[in-house]
């Protein structure tokens, strides 16, 4: 994030529409080296269409795009030796093997032999997919698939990495692997722009951007997200979480009061006030509980939190 | 996991009849054995969700549970009909929402709701008011006749569930049901869901993501066709990490994971934003100890504090032990 430094990608009031919708609505932003980049939004917020039009495979009804200062319009095969693209659906041939492919993608990419070699085997190995060179790409778990798909992305040495929603339907532990491996591209100077569905995900990102409706509607560290978070959240943990939840749902203060298992997940104006009267309420009613706890708010609290004030402001 | 769990009473006492049951679930496809003894009891109302890696036997479990493959050891029942036995009625008696909510975008509300109501076999003199608690229940009142494909995600989601309970069953099945939707429309499904719980329906959630694993009771987790744990989120997360979780706050992330890789005491390593998560064994080494580590090394750190672990932590560091006492293999790599 350092801003001496030019930036690696940069969205100038990037703006798509398809009938009858804005997908993206005057987004601007930079992306510096040594950042990963998140994206967050649910479904059609916008998302993959930013990506694509950083990535140079759908052009922008306004504003600009550029890579390492080249602009994808104007430039893009140019742009495009600067970075790779890893789409949700990356092209994996099924029916051939792990090896093939990734010499496949050396050949699009116009990666020359002797370097090629050079390349392949400790992607293959940090990646962890070195035993496996062999097995068919369709024979391959999902979480070895995206892994599959990021090597071959990463054939050329791109300096701009552009993911969409890779980790998708992928298990926490080969997620927890992907995560190692961006990091440590990261190390090696890649900048990476990775979107995701998942709020929980976009914790792992240095710097990310809520995307709503196609615009981007908060864009900053966690750290400093999390620090504009109206009011306090408490747990409540109770073998009658129900009952809990119905009884302190309406007092005043209490912005939310949302039923999780075996607790009740409270959004309050001021903890040290309403601490004492959810008690009193509780112990009034007979129904049993643990003292509440104050919770950290997860990235879906800060969400929804943001998103209720910018409605409620003009 | 292989034990009984006791039976449970409800609040007034009164002992529940679980509504699923396994003992000793096996099931085998040729020499490999996806799901291997598994034996658990869910009772009426309980919203279970079931966690696992890929190929961990998941989605084995749940189809035999919904008649749709016969085991090949043990027992399972539904309701209290064996799903060996009689895997037709066993169809009957549950709702099942997929990840992709199988709704046909060319047909409007309605009929996507009377097509599901003939599915089931929803009696007809009971359909109308069905489908009209279904309509209000996604908040689709007037409009009852658009067309699901321009629906957004969230009356989607919810339109499925209403389409997944038209007859009423007694388990509902449900496959990463909020994937993808905005917080809000999650949120509300949720209250959805815990109403239906409320009122006794048993909901069995299959999903790879903690924001959908809080929301339930229980947790199952499965690994290579076993059952790791089954308790609840708060539960599971008061587990022992094997050591203390540390939140390690600083600015030049790259540098302090290189400088803590392979320090004696670190167990594992994984970077978050504007933090280093680090699990330390606190017989060999301290947060002080850390601290003075990386400002020695011209890292300022900001903040150095003890956190609750995620389940997606509790998770990754069973599957991790769980794979290590059968393969033998040597200490986990940090990095």
């Amino acid at each position: 994030m350092s801003p001496a430094l030019p930036p690696r990608i940069e969205a100038r009031k990037l703006v798509k529409r398809f009938p009858g919708v804005f997908a993206v609505n005057e987004m601007s932003f930079s992306v510096g080296e040594g950042e990963i980049f998140g994206l967050v939004g649910p479904d059609g917020a916008g998302k993959t269409t930013v990506i694509r039009l950083l990535a140079g495979v759908m052009p922008p009804d306004s504003g600009s795009a550029t890579i390492d200062g080249v602009d994808v319009v104007a430039d893009p095969e140019r742009a495009k030796q600067f970075l790779s693209y890893m789409p949700q659906r990356f092209g994996l041939y099924e029916d051939l093997t792990v090896d093939e492919n990734i010499r496949f993608y050396a050949d699009i990419f116009e990666v020359a032999p002797s370097i090629r070699d050079q390349r392949i085997g400790p992607l293959l190995s940090s990646f962890g997919m070195a035993p496996f060179q062999r097995r068919l790409a369709g024979q391959l778990s999902g979480g070895m698939k995206q892994k599959l798909g990021l090597i071959c992305a990463l054939i050329h040495t791109p300096r701009v990495l552009l993911l969409d929603e890779p980790t998708t339907g992928v298990d926490p532990v080969s997620r927890r692997d992907f995560w190692k491996i961006l990091y440590s591209l990261r190390e090696q100077g890649v900048t990476i722009l990775i979107s995701t569905a998942y709020l929980e995900e976009a914790e792992r990102c240095t710097r990310l951007a809520l995307v709503h409706q196609g615009v981007m509607a908060y864009c900053d560290t966690p750290a400093r997200l999390r620090a504009m978070m109206p009011g306090k959240l408490l747990n409540v943990v109770s073998s009658q979480a129900r009952d809990v939840q119905k009884a302190i749902a309406s007092l005043p203060g209490i912005s939310g009061a949302l039923l999780m298992g075996d607790r009740v997940h409270v959004a309050v104006d001021d903890d040290g006030r309403r601490i004492p009267e959810i008690v009193r309420v509780l112990e009034e009613a007979h129904i049993p509980f643990e003292p509440p706890v104050p919770a950290e708010p997860t990235m879906e609290d800060l969400f929804l939190a943001l998103l209720r004030e910018r409605r409620t402001s003009p | 996991m292989s034990a009984v769990l006791p039976e449970k009473t409800d609040k007034a006492g009164e002992r529940t009849e679980p509504v699923l049951v396994a003992e000793g679930l096996v099931k085998r496809f040729g020499n490999f054995t996806a799901v291997d003894h598994v034996s658990f009891r869910v009772d009426k109302g309980t919203i279970i969700g079931f966690l696992g890696p890929n190929g961990a036997g998941k989605s084995t479990i749940i189809r035999m549970l919904c008649g749709l493959l016969t085991p090949t050891e043990g027992r399972a029942f539904v309701s209290g009909t064996d799903v060996a036995k009689d895997p037709e009625t066993v169809r009957q008696h549950i709702g099942y929402m997929s990840q992709k909510f199988s709704l046909y975008g060319d047909l409007t509300v309605m009929e996507n709701l009377r097509f599901f109501g003939g599915i089931y076999r929803v009696p007809r003199k009971v359909l109308p008011e069905r489908i009209r608690f279904a309509v209000t229940m996604a908040g689709l009142d007037g409009r009852e006749n658009a067309l699901v494909s321009t629906l957004a995600g969230g009356w989607k989601q919810r339109l499925a569930l209403g389409c997944a309970i038209l007859h009423r069953p007694p388990v509902l099945f449900l496959d990463e049901p909020t994937s993808g939707v905005d917080p809000e429309s999650r949120r509300r499904f949720w209250d959805l869901i815990h109403a239906l719980s409320g009122e006794g329906v048993t909901i069995v959630v299959s999903t790879h993501y903690m924001d959908e694993a809080e929301y339930c009771d229980l947790l199952a987790l499965i690994n290579r066709g076993q059952l790791l744990a089954l308790e609840s989120p708060t539960a599971l997360k008061k587990r022992n990490l094997g050591g203390t979780l540390l939140s390690i706050e600083c600015a030049d992330i790259g540098k302090a994971l290189h400088l803590l890789e392979g320090q004696p005491g670190l167990l594992d390593l994984a970077a978050f934003g504007n933090a280093v998560h680090a699990l330390i064994d606190p017989a060999r080494t301290t947060p002080e100890q850390l601290f003075a580590l990386l400002s020695g090394a011209h890292v300022p750190v900001d903040h150095i504090v003890p956190i609750e672990p995620s389940i997606d932590d509790i998770f990754v560091r069973m599957v991790g032990e769980a794979r290590e006492s059968q393969e033998g293999e040597p200490g986990r790599r940090a990095g």
